[in-house]
């Protein structure tokens, strides 16, 4: 009689402006099936980690649009991990350009999903890596 | 078990864990719930129910704050409702509640409506006991509606409010049987909106009509949830009928009936599950559907003979 669901974390660190994108994202999601919850704009790496613990998520899906990712996405891996959730799927997705694909990966972002990446490949990307 | 001592201690990852295995039905969540049991019963469980954008999330933001200023530690469990064709949910609360999250006096936790709604309301009083025995003092429960589901939701709290708004016309009438009933404080929200006065008016007047023989008349309080305004006269009203049921009787004749009320509600589901359990597993249960549809035996017949089988001795 269980009734696990995949719980996804949908997050915007930083100081975009806007979330369009997070929700075409937070939608599809919950479209295949996920509970996803959504923190709003401009969040704290610090923020991101305490509700990823309090929310126990499978997963944590952040964008950035404005370019502070190198520094931001590394740093709420960090802190996810110092909290003992270490089976905790970390992706990240927004502009970013080809060539900080490999440090991020290095710093224990799963996968990066670049603008125009089809919410179904993230939908598979998680479904297939999960734990 | 380590999760449960983790919890006590003061563990949040236990906490949320524990939160995860009653949600998710697992097989421990029986083991932790028992273990914790003896650690309940402390906290105060105020129930939020009310519309969708009545600004329960607002609210239950600025209440919080209002407690933890009074030295309260504080826990959150909002529900949102779950998708009914994808199974999922987007659960948006968390985004009026930012100024909470990095506060260690507080823990929030998002759940779905998921499946059954008789299931949703003991995962969320499972889940209300465990804050309890983790030391929270006050419990927040945000419910949408004012349905029966969301009923059966607030039986798990000491207090419950209700969220209205101004221009719901006279959808007012149509909430009004279930609304005056399960509301022991009412808060206007939106009060910078038209309407709040004829609203707190009508509203007044059904209390009035439903409450001569009733020893509490419910207040009603007009708030701005997002501007805060109204916020201490609304814990005014909430911590007064505290007292209130407290001096009374009335919180020990809730909890007495809420006890009973699981109790059965958990025997039930068990005995179901026993003997759901014992003929699926020996197949025997498509061998009924098979003489059921042949119209050689009936369903009622054959929950006899089960009940005989495998209960009476
Ligand atoms: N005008 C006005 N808007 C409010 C007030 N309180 C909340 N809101 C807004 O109402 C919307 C819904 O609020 P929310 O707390 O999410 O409602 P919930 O669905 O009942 O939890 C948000 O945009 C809030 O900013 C208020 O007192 N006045
Ligand atoms: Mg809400």
């Amino acid at each position: 009689m269980m009734e696990k669901r995949i719980r996804v974390l949908v997050a915007k660190p930083g100081l975009d402006g806007h979330d369009r994108g997070a929700k075409v994202v937070a939608r599809a999601l919950r479209d295949a099936g996920f509970e996803v919850i959504y923190t709003g704009l401009r969040q704290t790496p610090e923020q991101i980690a305490e509700a990823a613990l309090q929310e126990d998520v499978n997963v944590v899906a952040m964008s950035i649009l404005s370019g502070a990712h190198p520094h931001l996405f590394p740093k709420v891996v960090e802190l996810v991990r110092a909290n003992g959730m270490n089976d905790t799927l970390i992706v990240g997705g927004g502009v970013i350009p080809e060539g900080d694909i490999p440090a991020l990966k290095e710093a224990g972002i799963a996968e990066v999903f670049t603008p125009g990446t089809p919410t179904g490949n993230i939908v598979e990307f998680i479904k297939a890596n999960v734990k | 078990m380590d999760i449960v001592k983790d919890l006590l201690n003061g563990s949040r990852l236990a906490l949320s864990r524990t939160i995860t295995a009653i949600e998710n039905e697992y097989d421990e969540a029986v083991d932790i719930m028992k273990e914790l049991y003896p650690h309940t019963g402390h906290a105060f469980v105020l129930g939020i129910t009310g519309p969708p954008g009545a600004g329960k999330s607002t609210m239950t933001d600025k209440l919080a704050r209002a407690y933890r200023n009074m030295g309260k530690t504080v826990g959150i469990i909002a529900v949102d409702p779950t998708s009914p064709f994808s199974g999922g949910a987007i659960l948006g609360d968390r985004i009026r509640m930012n100024s909470l999250t990095l506060d260690e006096g507080v823990f929030i936790r998002s759940m779905g409506t998921r499946g059954s709604l008789g299931g949703l309301s003991h995962k969320t009083a499972d889940a209300v006991k465990a804050l309890d025995a983790f030391g929270k003092d006050v419990i927040f429960v945000e419910t949408v509606g004012v349905g029966q589901s969301e009923v059966d939701i607030v039986k798990a709290a000491d207090t419950t409010m209700v969220v209205l708004i101004p221009g719901m016309g006279d959808d007012i009438q149509a909430i009004k049987a279930g609304i005056l009933e399960i509301g022991d404080v009412f808060a206007i929200n939106k009060a910078d909106h038209d309407g709040a006065d004829k609203l707190q008016m009508e509203l007044n007047m059904m209390l009035d009509l439903d409450g001569e023989m009733k020893e509490w008349r419910p207040p009603i309080q007009k708030v701005i949830a997002s501007q805060g305004e109204g916020i201490n006269e609304l814990v005014a009203q909430l911590d007064k009928h505290y007292s209130y049921i407290k001096e009374n009787g009335v919180l020990e004749q809730r909890r007495h009936e809420r006890t009973r009320t699981e109790l059965m509600e958990l025997l039930n589901a068990s005995i179901g599950r026993y003997i759901t359990n014992s003929i699926v597993k020996t197949g025997r249960l498509d061998n009924y559907l098979e003489d059921i549809k042949s119209r050689a035996n009936d369903p009622y017949t054959i929950v006899r003979s089960l009940l005989d089988e495998l209960l009476v001795k």
